[in-house]
């Protein structure tokens, strides 16, 4: 016991003497049951130190918090881990997608991490159409070029960048909009073949997901 | 300070502007701060405080197990396999849930226990006694309900077996049954309704919990000694000797639950359970978890089928009636050199009647059941009313603070039926 105290004293610049705790040790059992008391109403403050700076009881406070704080953080963050996308939710974040039965002007819709994704195997004209557009034109400027990765192939998420809806231009028999690309009926959004946004309140382009080819006619999403 | 706020004394500027308002601070310094409590409490005491810390692991894992939990009969056993392989840290969760469960039951069996042998139930605690019996039977509904959800083999034929129980009663049983089941067996409706009431009973219970602190803090607190505090030389205020004492008794506890959970977390349940239910397929025996078994076995004793539901029910609801029954003026069985002896031979047929619950109740099981079970009950109808007349208690002493060394001296006034001799 004696050694303990003795280290902790030289932690402790401040302390002068023998260390604090021996004192009140041996006064604990002449003081009468009156002390073990606390003063009625008082919120618990350390009473007065013999030293003004530092007290064991001070460091004391300070590593106890310190552990208490770490203790919790252990304790709670299982719970919030828990919310994360689990094991078998991850597994679904990658899809692989077979190309080949797609024709050329053909297009089809895969969901990838519960959205739709449209993958259109675009014609040549389509794809010069997307390429001739002036940046100036567009109200968010890209290239072509830098949307896709090997023609012909255009991959974007099927998601309207106004406020949601899954715009129309799948089908053969969809409405395009004037732009040959996709048009979106809730409020009149209208995308070109390159998925970019040509007229209508959306602020920005369909949104190209993380993809790979795999193989000549092999994509995986995410 | 304007009119209608509270008078804080506290520093600090912003407790003190909340305090004024909602004296929520001056209540925690009062009741769990300065509150006089007897100094000389053993371990015995930890556990009401152990029993809350339970409940609120219980809710909080509840919580967020309920988020990956599906309770539908075709679904059900399957989220909780996904639960334990693919949410992160979900198999901690159950684990935890699981055996949380059997920790509650181990630690309130204690606390009772403790109300057994040192006579917490008397006067004036009576109240604060039976509000503690029904939070015992709340936590028995909601930890029934519990087991049925994960809807394996043991959930459902338990859930089979305890629901038939209600037709025994006459005219109105078959009636009761199918309105519990929402159909003509144990099926889907009986599993939704048991996890909404599940989820619900907690709640409810800490509720409870708190109307049980409020009654103790009226009364104060019991002691080994059974004897009242006479004054502050009795009494040491909670914080910081009981909350530091308390804080021992917590790391026993987690020391217990983390050996469970984390090397045994199978012990306490049932294989079968990790069937998926088959109404067609009724398992070898039927055993509820452990913390049922007592009542199991006294409903299995009674050969009749209506008197063994009435004697299972009845053998929790007589102890409500428990400090009406011991008439001794002494609390505490320190002192009561003869009802102590009975006590524990009760204890005995306690836990033989746990062993029989998970027997087949066949040859010697029965035999044993029904010796218990008689004792059981003539404990509190026979035992507790005649001793309370006829012991002689041992020389109560003169206060908490004073030692008992001198065998007694002038004795409390009203603690004692008859005049005691000095030793």
């Amino acid at each position: 016991m004696g050694e303990s105290r003795r280290a902790l004293g030289q932690l402790h610049s401040a302390v002068a003497g023998p260390a604090p705790g021996c004192g009140r040790g041996r006064d604990q059992g002449r003081r009468g049951m009156a002390d073990t008391l606390a003063p009625p109403g008082a919120p618990h403050t350390s009473p007065p130190a013999a030293e003004t700076g530092e007290t064991r009881r001070d460091f004391l406070k300070l590593v106890t918090t310190a552990f208490a704080a770490v203790g919790v953080g252990v304790v709670v963050w299982p719970f919030i881990d828990s919310m994360n996308p689990a094991r078998d939710v991850l597994a679904l974040s990658t899809t692989d997608v077979d190309l080949s039965p797609v024709a050329a002007g053909a297009a089809i819709t895969v969901m990838w991490r519960g959205k739709p994704i449209f993958v259109r195997n675009r014609t040549e004209k389509e794809i010069q159409e997307a390429r001739s557009v002036p940046l100036s034109a567009l109200p968010d400027p890209e290239t072509d070029q830098s949307r896709v990765k090997k023609d012909p192939w255009l991959v974007v998420i099927g998601i309207c960048t106004h406020l949601g809806c899954v715009p129309l231009g799948q089908k053969p028999t969809d409405p395009r909009g004037e732009y040959g690309g996709w048009f979106c009926p809730c409020h009149g959004s209208m995308y070109d073949t390159s998925g970019r946004i040509r007229r209508g309140p959306a602020p920005a382009n369909l949104a190209v997901p993380p993809y790979t080819f795999t193989s000549d006619k092999q994509i995986r999403i995410g | 300070m304007a009119a209608g706020q509270h008078k804080s004394d506290f520093t600090n500027p912003v407790v003190r502007w909340i305090d004024a308002r909602l004296p929520v601070f001056t209540m925690m310094e009062k009741e769990y701060g300065t509150f006089p409590t007897p100094r000389n409490f053993n371990y015995f005491w930890n556990f009401g405080a152990l029993a809350m810390v339970n409940l609120l692991i219980m809710i909080a894992t509840g919580i967020f197990l309920a988020m990956q939990y599906t309770p539908h009969v075709s679904m059900a056993f399957d989220s909780v396999e996904r639960i334990m392989r693919d949410v992160n840290y979900g198999w901690l969760l159950r684990y935890v849930h699981a055996n949380g469960a059997s920790m509650f039951f181990i630690v309130v069996y204690i606390h009772i226990w403790r109300g057994f042998y040192y006579g917490s139930y008397k006067a004036p605690r009576e109240l604060l006694w039976m509000i503690g019996v029904v939070i015992f039977l709340l936590m028995m509904a909601t930890a029934f309900m519990g087991y049925v959800l994960p809807w394996g083999q043991m959930s459902f034929w338990g859930a089979t077996v305890i629901t038939n129980l209600f037709s025994a009663f006459p005219v109105i049983g078959e009636g009761i049954v199918t309105w519990l089941w929402g159909g003509f067996s144990v099926g889907n409706p009986t599993l939704n309704r048991f996890f909404s009431l599940h989820y619900l009973l907690p709640f409810v219970i800490f509720g409870v919990v708190f109307l049980h602190v409020a009654a103790l803090h009226v009364t104060g607190s019991n002691n080994p000694l059974g004897i009242d505090p006479k004054g502050p030389q009795d009494t040491v205020p909670f914080h910081p000797y009981y909350t530091v004492k308390d804080s021992v008794g917590l790391v026993v506890y987690f020391i217990v639950f983390s050996i469970l959970v984390f090397f045994f977390p199978n012990y306490l349940g049932h294989p079968d359970n990790y069937i998926p239910a088959n109404p067609l397929v009724t398992p070898p025996h039927i055993v509820p978890e452990w913390y049922f078994l007592p009542f199991y076995a006294i409903l299995r004793a009674v050969p009749d089928k209506l008197g063994g539901v009435l004697m299972m029910f009845g053998s929790i609801l007589i102890w409500f009636v428990v400090p009406w029954l011991d008439t001794s003026p002494v609390r505490s069985m320190r002192f009561r050199p003869i009802a102590k002896w009975f006590l524990f031979l009760w204890t005995i047929a306690f836990l033989v009647l746990m062993y029989c619950g998970a027997k087949p109740p066949e040859g010697i099981y029965v035999v044993l059941a029904r010796a218990a079970t008689i004792y059981y009950f003539a404990y509190f109808l026979v035992i507790l009313p005649l001793l309370g007349r006829l012991e002689r208690p041992l020389p109560l002493p003169e206060s908490i603070a004073r030692p008992v060394l001198r065998g007694g001296g002038p004795l409390p006034a009203g603690a004692t039926s008859k005049p005691m001799e000095k030793a």
